[in-house]
């Protein structure tokens, strides 16, 4: 009762309670007096981070000589002590840690706000979203959804197997491959997202064919601290909210440790007209870390656990061509019920344990060793609406562990020329639990084992000019145990070709054993040019190779969300990609531009094709089947900041990819369509941080897209008619408003409370998403009124 | 400020206990699926003869084979055959009956008859679910005065909406549902 009382004081806004004696201010940038946005300063018990120009004030200081910390990742810790005897001006320029490599990825660019990372305080709006929606900050990122919650990134035009997410250092396995799976980690565990757009990041893997997504953990600094956060957050939409809370602990003694937990509760969402049964989810997350770093070496450990139960629209899960062509044809969900927070089948029901340890010694000239060890174990359940027996039991139970090993050196050969190689080892063991399911495993059990090697080496040849060439091998073996339909093996004309895999006889199924062995290779060459101090230049060319993934090589059944019947091939080989980009950034005081075109040209694309119709007892089945072809996607993503007017910001992001299938004469199927964000804010920083915004997001009608629609005979009055099923049309682009405000408060001496109130599609507009797999059957989400509170103490 | 961070705490550790659970993993063999419908029965009797209706397809819908469809004769005109669906699953050993399942699960299925060119009309005879509405199971068919082709389609759908505008009539415009058995079947109304 006594904080609601204070809350509310202070929201008359009574600055008078604040008992400020001294003011500490200034400007935190590196040396090349770039501002270092999001850098952290402390003073004994007071804090502030520096914000998009690098300023940073702190008030209240009491006159005392007090010991002063500022702290940017990266960056070498600046510990000082200064004696406050009235307000203070403090410019700092902080000295990049030389042990790091410096990176000429397109990721590392110097707009005004990096426009190819997202730093926390934006993580933070998403408390309640997911990894998904905050990447779709970056222009050039996508999201391609199933639902609203299910929502998985789109780089450049491309997903799942082909954007690797590296969450803490750990190559995330998490059934990658599919469309409907999301990546299983809790975005409240990210302290900095960052986005590389190609197959540069080669330490991490050589088969990023569309990129890379990093994620970071915050930053814990050596010295004696104790600070955390609590996020709440509460919205109209779904009728529910989130609670995210972290714990964050260091001691001058280097030990450090952290814990996090997020809850998340919501039931069914509502699009404009209707509500979308059976959407709601949940979420119960867990992470820790524990950690000690020496002057010359340290390790850690980590540990995080997600857990996750996905409704999935009741409406979208059909069991045939006539039920897709009523859902298409009535325009509205064939099941809608009154609103609920239940979860019923079809759901997802997803966990994952990541744990990690890892070790670094620092040597002579900035030569450092890392080795890391980590394993991750991802539990899958999915459940369809099933009769019988079955009824409660999921149709897809999948357990997938993975152990990976890494050791990483880096160093200087000269005092220009840096290098970092490293060699990486893993095995991976599928496990189809069919006795839980009683259904036939559509990804199979395998055992796959993965050896990699890289070396990338970074040559300065002035101040302006970098260049950086990498390059990688991987060799990878899978060895699979799969049940063939007799029938299906002999269709997809393997009894020539692979009859050494058949092991054995049962029955109406083939037991089989297939093997396969890839080599891989990959690199990539980039530059970074100084133009001037406002202008620079990076370009890059990056080779990638990726290997079939399970479903490619194994899938042979029925999708329920879209009626189709998919299959894989044994014979599939990997694909590669040559991607040439090039990024311009041009940044002023005011002003921030990135503009950055590319051209993806990509050789053995695998892609689902439709190729037949398949009859049965439940009607006619189209049949896609997985091929090869040769694809190219040309693009440009943009982004730009303005300072327009004192207090008042324009940020824009904009993204356009031509994609097409060279083989087969077509655009390729699924690319995001032409697509702009405009931000209007205003803030005031005097004004308790006042933040109001305003921001359109603009999508256009994707126009290019493959003629996949079919004819299949479906009865009408008796009579089989045959009718045309369009499935290929992309739906009507739109236009959405946004708003969002925020104010924080100082609530203690040293804590902070933040409150946010932000309405999502201000107009409760009607609309489809293109990327959406939920768009044949339902509307969107429409008007959201969410409510934030946060508390940094 | 302590009691916040104590707090804090407590909830990280209640997120860590309530997250605990397990999963334990056994061997798998080749899977049979108990859903899988591959033959569907209809047999009608009436004006002193017996027709069968079947279609047959053991791979399955997932299956690249298309299933068999037979009719074992000719229906006669102006006459009343009383009619019972039979579904198995014959890619198990022995095969199943899948009948009676939907029989226990009558509220959660319909079958639905439907008959071009006028050749006849299909009413639904009893056992009806535990609400008193049809399954489909049992029922008549009355064949027109008109000799005559066309087909006869025999749908099934899975949790459909019961109540729904005349669909306890056997009219599937407003059932909804998801389609478990989509069959059309040759038919012939010939004067012997």
């Amino acid at each position: 009762m006594r904080y609601i009382l204070l809350f509310a004081f202070l929201f008359i806004g009574n600055q008078s309670l604040v008992y400020s004696q001294n003011k500490l201010s200034g400007k935190i940038t590196n040396e090349k007096n770039q501002p270092l946005a999001g850098s952290h300063i402390h003073v004994s018990n007071f804090f502030a981070n520096a914000d998009e120009a690098g300023n940073y004030a702190i008030n209240g200081i009491p006159k005392a000589r007090l010991q002063v910390f500022v702290e940017y990742l990266g960056y070498k810790t600046l510990d000082t002590i200064l004696d406050f005897q009235g307000n203070m001006i403090l410019n700092i320029s902080l000295k990049p840690e030389i042990s790091q490599l410096s990176e000429v990825v397109l990721k590392e660019t110097y707009a005004k706000e990096k426009a190819q990372e997202i730093k926390t305080s934006t993580i933070e709006k998403y408390s309640s979203e997911s990894l998904g929606d905050a990447l779709k900050e970056i222009s050039g990122v996508s999201s391609l959804k199933t639902g609203s919650t299910i929502v998985k990134p789109v780089i450049n035009g491309l997903h799942s197997s082909r954007v690797l997410i590296i969450n803490n250092n750990v190559r995330l396995e998490d059934q990658q491959w599919g469309t409907e799976h999301a990546p299983n980690m809790d975005v409240n565990t990210a302290g900095k997202i960052s986005v590389i757009k190609g197959a540069q990041g080669l330490q991490y893997g050589g088969d990023a064919i569309g990129g890379i997504v990093i994620i970071d953990p915050p930053h814990i600094p050596v010295k004696d601290t104790l600070f955390g956060k609590t996020i709440l957050n509460g919205q109209s939409n779904g009728r529910g909210g989130s609670l995210t809370s972290s714990l964050f602990k260091g001691y001058k003694s280097g030990w450090n440790w952290n814990l996090q937990g997020t809850f998340k509760y919501l039931g069914d969402f509502e699009a404009p007209d209707y509500v979308l049964s059976n959407t709601g989810n949940r979420e119960r997350n867990f992470s820790g870390s524990l950690g000690y770093k020496e002057d010359n070496q340290g390790f850690s450990f980590f540990y995080s656990y997600f857990n996750a139960e996905i409704g999935i629209l009741r409406a979208s899960h059909i069991s045939s061509t006539s039920d897709l062509i009523r859902a298409i044809n009535s325009g509205e969900p064939q099941y809608i019920a009154a609103f609920s927070h239940d979860i019923n089948a079809p759901k997802q029901e997803l966990q994952h344990h990541l744990g990690k340890v890892n070790y670094y010694k620092l040597f002579s000239n900035d030569r450092k060793l890392s080795l890391q060890y980590s394993f991750q174990m991802n539990n899958r359940l999915e459940f369809d609406l099933r009769r019988g027996d079955d009824r409660d039991k999921p149709s897809l139970d999948l357990d997938l562990k993975t152990h990976t090993f890494n050791a990483d050196f880096e160093g200087n050969y000269s005092e220009k020329m840096k290098y970092k190689v490293g060699i990486s080892g893993g095995f991976q063991n599928n496990f189809a639990d069919t006795d839980n399911t009683n259904v036939r495993a559509l990804i199979p059990n395998y055992d796959k084992s993965d050896a990699g090697i890289y070396a990338i080496a970074n040559y300065a040849f002035n101040e302006k000019l970098t260049l950086e060439t990498g390059f990688r091998y991987d060799f990878s073996h899978i060895d699979a145990k799969k049940y063939y339909l007799k029938t299906r093996w002999t269709e997809r004309g393997y009894d020539d070709e692979f009859s050494h895999f058949i092991t054995k006889d049962e029955g109406q199924q083939w037991y089989t054993n297939p093997v396969f062995s890839y080599h891989n290779f990959s690199g990539s060459a980039g530059t970074k040019y100084e133009i001037n101090g406002n202008l620079n230049w990076l370009s890059n060319i990056g080779v990638a190779s990726r290997n079939p993934n399970p479903a490619e090589l194994f899938s042979d059944g029925l999708h329920h969300s879209t009626g189709q019947i998919e299959l894989g091939d044994l014979r599939l080989k990997r694909e590669v990609a040559l991607k040439v980009s090039t990024a311009l950034n041009y940044t002023n005081e005011k002003f921030a531009l990135e503009i950055n075109p590319y051209a993806n040209f990509i050789n053995d694309f695998k892609v689902l094709i439709p190729t037949t119709i398949l009859l049965s007892n439940r009607g006619p089945f189209p049949v896609w089947e997985y091929r090869q072809v040769d694809a190219r996607l040309l693009g440009v993503d943009l982004t730009a900041d303005y300072d327009f007017a004192k207090n008042l910001n324009w940020h824009s992001t904009a993204a356009y990819v031509y994609a097409d299938d060279l083989t087969n004469d077509t655009a390729l199927i699924d690319m995001p369509p032409l697509n702009f964000n405009n931000t209007v804010s205003f803030k005031k920083a005097n004004w308790n941080n006042l933040v109001l915004s305003l921001k359109n997001e603009t999508v256009l009608t994707q126009k290019r897209y493959p003629d996949n629609d079919f004819y299949v005979d479906v009865p009408s009055s008796g009579e089989p008619v045959s009718t045309l099923v369009e499935i290929s049309r992309p739906p009507k682009g739109y236009s959405l408003l946004h708003f969002n405000s925020e104010m924080s408060f100082n609530v203690f001496y040293n804590s902070k409370m933040t409150i946010g109130f932000n309405i999502q599609n201000i107009m409760n507009t009607n609309y489809r998403d293109y990327l959406n797999k939920t768009r044949f059957y339902a509307d969107d989400l429409g008007r959201n009124f969410r409510v934030q509170l946060k508390l940094n103490y | 400020m302590k009691t916040i961070k104590f707090l804090s705490l407590s909830l990280i550790a209640t997120a860590l206990l309530a997250s605990c659970s397990s999963d334990d993993n056994s061997g798998s063999g080749p899977v049979n699926e108990e859903e899988v419908i591959t033959t569907v029965t209809a047999v009608l009797t009436g004006g002193g003869r017996t027709i069968t209706l079947t279609s047959r397809d053991l791979d399955g819908a997932e299956g690249p084979q298309a299933p068999v469809i037979t009719v074992s004769g000719n229906f006669a005109p102006s006459t009343i055959y009383t009619g019972s669906l039979d579904l198995l699953n014959e890619a198990a050993s022995p095969s199943e009956s899948i009948t009676e399942e939907i029989l226990e699960e009558g509220d959660d299925h319909q079958f639905f008859f439907n008959v071009s060119n006028a050749l006849g009309n299909f009413a639904y005879a009893t056992p009806n679910d535990e609400n008193g509405r049809p399954i489909g199971l049992n029922f008549t068919f009355t064949t027109g005065a008109n000799a005559g082709t066309g087909n006869l389609t025999i749908t099934l759908r899975h949790e459909p909406n019961k109540a729904g505008t005349n669909v306890s009539n056997g009219d599937i415009t407003n059932a909804g549902g998801e389609t478990d058995i989509e069959v059309s079947f040759p038919i012939v109304i010939a004067v012997e």
